[in-house]
């Protein structure tokens, strides 16, 4: 059985790890229609392409119907449940760099913390018989991180793009969401909390502990890993 | 879980009797059975515990009809919800049988779906002899199921909440303590912080502070941004003021601290208990009203036929577990303590408030589990 790696098929990140790869003598070149999402290697026998959603590639890895998968941190933690236990990181591969934040209004000047964060649920509880309200699509990551930090009474609004809109637009009063430059959050008179990132994200190569490894794909791997490890050694 | 468990042959009329015993007894006692729905909207629990309660329940989306729905994690919630839309100031006592649905973590060995039988007592205006009556008649109940030996441990957070009531400190933090009294970490972690001088304000804070001194916060604020999201000028205004009001607030007494953690390290017989909480606590404050409530409630246990030498006191026991606030326990299985617990229960007057009431009321409500019963009886 080939070697099966996932790789995202759009946009920056699909570029950068193209690139990457082709750094380490490993071809990736579209097949067919640009639109038909195929790719093939050149340089490594045995190692089978398949272009995904960045954002599909946890499930693939976790379920192992792949072998192999680059994708971010943030997606891994956010969607896989226990990932240690069904992927491992080969490689940081130093793309796709991005902060999850938590960004409050830039007007509220009496927050600077979660310990504030906290007190103005409390507050704002009293004053509007509601729990303040936490847009995001990063549902698992928020979570952990506010129960990290002993805040119950607050409330997670589903948000899959223009969080950061969201408190113009009355729809919550604060974000969580990944910001690289901070610039989109500034353009929506949002800050980011002093307490430092949920989490720094970069896109990595992970192994799926799941998928069926039989001997040709360990070899394939093994060939594979030799031309990673001598690239990142120089 | 990886498949479907059916139970069947002897399991299932074991569980199935001890649920019809149960059943008997509770209604002899007075409790009218009551049936709510596997499913209810899951906002109520939503507002109750917060995001949290995602970890423990399963919540999942009703399509057809908008918002969530919610595999009920227990009876209480619903049944008080159902008892309340009728009129909070008259009592009930409910009697209820059926299975709960529960998150698990991985790797650890607690069903996700088990059986309860047990009672809810609501507006009983007699605290004391409520919660009696509820102890002795899930006792009497496990009795009549045969349970192994046992083990019982009390507390009672009524205790915890009233020190924190009369020791003497800023409001700001009496009131944050108290909301944290659930979240043992955050709430030592405030401890912690409330007994460390301030820490110098952050650059921000500091211009806050001369902002406001000096009467140009409109002035800052405004170069500050849009007013985004639904918290007001004026709410932000005003716990700025608080916070300047408070930046010279001193440590809180290392004595405050020690006497709060001895309390909660409390760990007795419940004979001794109101001697030792009144011996930990001395003369710092009086806390003679609590602990004669508690030990009201204890001479009730005592004359219901409850051995107190037999009974743990823990004064932190009960703080994992958001909506009790004043007497609770848990009874398990002597020699077999990694099971689940054979029953458990406790007082939540203040959820009532939150579910509905426009103040607390009176309530109280326990619950067996057959199935850990059945397991304990076999264990060895």
């Amino acid at each position: 059985m080939a070697l099966v790696l996932g790789l995202p098929s759009k946009g920056r990140l699909m570029a950068a790890t193209i690139e990457w790869f082709a750094a380490r003598g490993i071809g990736i070149a579209q097949v067919g229609m640009e639109r038909e999402y195929r790719a093939e290697a050149q340089g490594l026998d045995g190692l089978e392409i398949v272009m995904l959603s960045a954002g599909e590639i946890p499930h693939e890895l976790a379920a192992g119907r792949i072998h192999l998968g680059v994708t971010g941190e943030d997606m891994i933690r956010e969607r896989i449940h226990e990932s240690g236990n069904r992927v491992e990181s080969l490689a940081k591969m130093g793309i796709g760099n991005a902060d999850l934040v938590i960004a409050v209004p830039d007007f509220w000047l009496d927050v600077d913390s979660m310990a504030d964060l906290d007190a103005v649920c409390d507050d704002f509880r009293t004053r509007h018989g509601m729990a303040l309200r936490v847009a995001t699509k990063y549902h698992n990551l928020t979570r952990s991180w506010f129960k990290r930090h002993g805040i119950a009474d607050y409330r997670l609004v589903d948000s899959q793009g223009a969080t950061e809109a969201g408190p113009a637009n009355l729809t919550c009063e604060i974000i969580s969401d990944i910001t690289s430059t901070g610039a989109t959050l500034r353009a929506n008179h949002l800050r980011v909390l002093d307490d430092g990132p949920i989490l720094s994200s970069t896109a990595n190569l992970w192994r799926s502990r799941l998928a069926p490894w039989g001997a040709p794909a360990e070899a394939t791997l093994a060939a594979f890993r030799a031309r990673i490890d001598a690239q990142d050694k120089i | 879980m990886t498949e479907a468990e059916v139970l069947d042959g002897a399991a299932l009329a074991e569980i199935e009797g001890m649920l019809s015993t149960l059943s008997t007894i509770f209604t002899d006692a007075g409790y009218a059975p009551v049936q709510p729905a596997h499913l209810f909207p899951a906002e109520a629990l939503l507002d109750l515990y917060g995001e949290d309660i995602r970890a423990r329940a399963y919540l999942f989306p009703d399509p057809a009809h908008g918002g969530e729905l919610c595999l009920r994690p227990d009876f209480t919630v619903p049944v008080a919800i159902a008892h309340g839309a009728e009129g909070w100031e008259r009592p009930g006592k409910y009697c209820y049988r059926g299975p709960v649905f529960r998150q698990q973590e991985a790797g650890i060995d607690r069903p996700t779906e088990y059986v309860q039988a047990g009672i809810e007592d609501l507006g009983g205006a007699d605290r004391a002899a409520a919660d009696a009556r509820v102890f002795a008649l899930i006792q009497r109940g496990l009795d009549a199921l045969s349970a192994p030996p046992r083990r019982t441990t009390i507390g009672d957070l009524g205790i915890v909440l009233g020190l924190l009531d009369k020791l003497e400190m800023p409001a700001n933090r009496r009131r944050q303590l108290r909301r944290h009294i659930w979240r043992p970490a955050r709430f030592h972690q405030l401890l912690d912080t409330y007994g460390r001088a301030q820490p110098a304000p952050s650059e921000r804070r500091a211009a806050l502070f001369t902002a406001l001194s000096d009467d140009r916060f409109d002035a800052l604020v405004a170069r500050a941004g849009d007013v985004v999201g639904l918290r007001s000028l004026s709410s932000i205004r005003e716990r700025a003021e608080a916070l300047a009001s408070t930046r010279d607030e001193a440590p809180m007494p290392a004595s405050q601290i020690a006497l709060i953690e001895a309390v909660l390290k409390l760990d007795c017989s419940a004979r001794e208990a109101p001697q030792r909480l009144a011996r930990t606590i001395g003369t710092v404050v009086d806390l003679t009203a609590e602990i004669d409530e508690f030990s009201v409630r204890l001479a009730a246990l005592d004359e219901a036929g409850i051995n107190l030498d037999d009974i743990r006191y823990e004064a932190a026991f009960g703080r994992n577990l958001e909506y009790y606030d004043g007497f609770v326990f848990e009874i398990v299985a002597k020699g077999a303590e990694t099971l689940p617990p054979l029953a458990g229960g406790g007082r939540y007057d203040s959820i009532t408030a939150r579910l509905g009431a426009t103040a607390s009321h009176p309530a109280v409500g326990a619950m067996v589990r057959p199935e850990t019963v059945a397991r304990a009886r076999s264990w060895r």
